[in-house]
């Protein structure tokens, strides 16, 4: 089990770097001159290619890109004399458009995506997961029927559609939320609480429907199995065989797509958080694309690659824990 | 004809007109149709038919596991007591208790997640109250002792995947021997194993027969299987019986087309090479 761990951690490291050159690659061969977004209007060609060599981008691709590593690692600091700037470790670049490191700038904004994330998640998880197994259960019935319609409406409804649906009916016309706006949760938390609502609602239900599905096929799919023939024979009691031998083997995909799937929302909402106008990552990253703002989408897209590889380990890890099979082949 | 021959009211086992039928677009067919089976206590039947046949359908229907949609009729005698008037929390004493049952692939009747263990104690456990964890696990320990895996106490707490296909079926009679039970059903016990590993775990059953004087219902395809282990033997094609009798005498001189085939099928190594008919060409329809 050590000897696994370590080299998942290892595979999971050589990923990142990987990512990290490749992202880096894309920017660097794509991108406009950051020199020319720092000189701002009324530049000169000198000032161009003074700032060039004060922010090291007259040097080869390898030398930059290991610079830009060794500011992942240790901090770096842009340009030299009276307006060097720093940026500390983990530096993921610094945008000269509004003058903050982009470290710092995800740092703000992570927890609010964050708390998106994991309230949705824990919606879409209770509700696809017991919906999944209502369906397996009833199959064939009208209650699977009508859920299975359901799912449908879920996975096709865009985000935003449902979003503005959700905020003219329970906004303006019941008025039984107030219209979101940004309030720390130790302001007043229960209205703190009232702002998450629909965006965690919206976020949740392309994935409860996708969850549902998920389940209720896995659970019919194990009710085929062999195995519950087996615990049948043994005289085991319906509720046994259910939480002892169905549930478990039906589950175990679920944590797999779970993870990925939390992971990937882990980088930002774009839609949701742009919709409700929350400044997580997602909206970040919008407001940087339309600014042009290279470094913060170079670093919100090494944020979400890091979230979805370290997620992957987090699954492989939680597998040996959860599946024999793989327990021990590991 | 011998498929309606009357069945011995004092049999330990006594099928009667049994009928198991699936709902198709034209209305009912039947997939087992008016099969009598008598067994002694103690004794050992083997129940041979192709594919399709219905041998497994009965033993399923004998335990009262037929799927949702497939309808029973007729009734299960066991010891007298009539299996097919008993409800379900009734059915379920007895299963795994009085009767128990292996099948035909090991790996997937064994639940991967948990270890062979634990699956053998459950068996114990859902039959015997009041038992202690470790009450449990020594006589799991001494099952798979039983059905002579070796180094049993350290492997009780390997999962099935680690253990080879002969082995991971030892694993499900010992399972099933772990409640001492009165009536085995095997389904198909050796066919998904290679060749000498059957020889093994029919001399097992062999062996465990004659300790424990456990009746046996053997189903198979397998006419040398039935050799082996069966002194009554029921042949059936198309959910009907074509022919029934002690083993000896219908391998000797089988009186049905159709069980002709069978036996004809099977190669032998002093035999000229014929020809290979296909089986039921004569004729056999009952």
């Amino acid at each position: 089990m050590p000897r696994y761990l370590v080299g998942r951690l290892a595979a999971m490291v050589g990923v990142l770097l990987l990512v990290c050159l490749f992202t880096y690659a894309v920017f660097f061969l794509l991108s406009p001159d950051p020199a020319v977004q720092v000189c701002g209007k009324n530049c000169t060609p000198e000032r161009i290619d003074q700032i060039r060599a004060n922010l090291g981008l007259d040097r080869p691709f390898w030398t930059q890109f290991l610079t830009f590593l060794g500011g992942l690692v240790a901090g770096r600091t842009y340009g030299e004399g009276a307006g060097a700037v720093e940026c500390a470790a983990p530096c993921l670049g610094y945008s000269f458009q509004s003058s903050q490191s982009v470290t710092d700038m995800i740092g703000q904004r992570l927890p609010v995506s964050a708390t998106i994330a994991v309230g949705a998640a824990v919606l879409w998880l209770l509700v696809g997961v017991v919906s999944g197994l209502v369906g397996a259960v009833k199959q064939g019935t009208w209650v699977d029927r009508v859920l299975t319609g359901l799912t449908l409406g879920g996975l096709s409804i865009p985000n935003y559609v449902l979003a503005l649906v959700l905020q003219y009916v329970l906004v303006v016309q019941l008025q039984w939320l107030p219209f979101p706006q940004a309030v720390p949760f130790g302001e007043d938390p229960g209205r703190w609480f009232l702002n998450f609502v629909m965006p965690w609602i919206v976020l949740a239900v392309g994935y409860a429907a996708a969850y549902t599905r998920l389940t209720r096929a896995n659970v019919i799919d194990t009710l085929q199995e062999n195995f519950l023939r087996t615990a049948r024979a043994k005289g085991l009691a319906p509720r046994l065989v259910w939480r002892r031998h169905a549930l478990r083997p039906a589950l175990t995909p679920v944590v797999t797509v779970f993870g990925m799937d939390f992971a990937g929302l882990l980088g930002g909402a774009l839609i949701t958080e742009t919709v409700f106008g929350l400044n997580g990552v997602g909206k970040m990253a919008a407001d940087s694309i339309a600014k042009n703002d290279q470094p913060v989408i170079m670093g919100v897209t090494l944020l979400a690659a890091f979230f979805v590889v370290v997620g992957n380990v987090v699954v492989d890890v939680v597998y040996t824990v959860i599946d024999p099979r793989v327990r021990v082949a590991a | 004809m011998s498929a309606t021959q009357r069945t011995d009211a004092s049999a330990f086992l006594d099928v009667r007109d049994l009928t198991v039928s699936f709902p198709t677009s034209t209305g009912h067919t039947d997939v087992v149709s008016h099969l009598d089976l008598t067994l002694d206590a103690g004794g050992a039947l083997g129940v041979v038919g192709e594919s399709g046949s219905g041998k497994s359908l009965t033993s399923l229907a004998i335990m009262g596991l037929l799927p949702p949609s497939a309808k029973r009729a007729g009734r299960v005698l066991l010891g007298g007591d009539d299996l097919t008037a008993m409800s379900e929390p009734q059915l379920r004493r007895i299963r795994g208790d009085r009767v128990a049952m292996v099948f035909q692939d090991p790996l997937s009747s064994l639940n991967p997640y948990y270890t062979v263990g634990a699956q053998i104690e459950e068996a114990y456990c859902s039959h015997r109250r009041g038992v202690t964890r470790r009450q449990a696990r020594t006589v799991a320990v001494a099952a798979m002792e039983r059905v002579h895996i070796k180094d049993a106490a350290r492997r009780v707490d390997d999962y099935p995947h680690q253990f080879s296909g002969g082995m991971r079926q030892r694993v499900m009679i010992a399972m099933a021997l772990s409640t001492e039970p009165e009536l085995l059903i095997a389904d198909e016990p050796t066919t998904a194993l290679d060749v000498t590993v059957q020889a093994q775990i029919l001399d097992l059953l062999q062996e465990i027969r004659r300790d424990t004087g456990l009746a046996l219902v053997l189903i198979t395809h397998d006419l040398a299987v039935v050799s082996e282990l069966a002194e009554q033997v029921v042949v059936m094609r198309r959910g009907e019986c074509v022919e029934r009798g002690p083993v000896e005498a219908i391998f000797s001189d089988p009186q049905h087309a159709y069980t002709r085939d069978l036996l004809d099928a099977v190669p032998r190594i002093d035999d000229e090479i014929a020809a290979l008919r296909p089986v039921g060409a004569t004729g056999g329809r009952a």
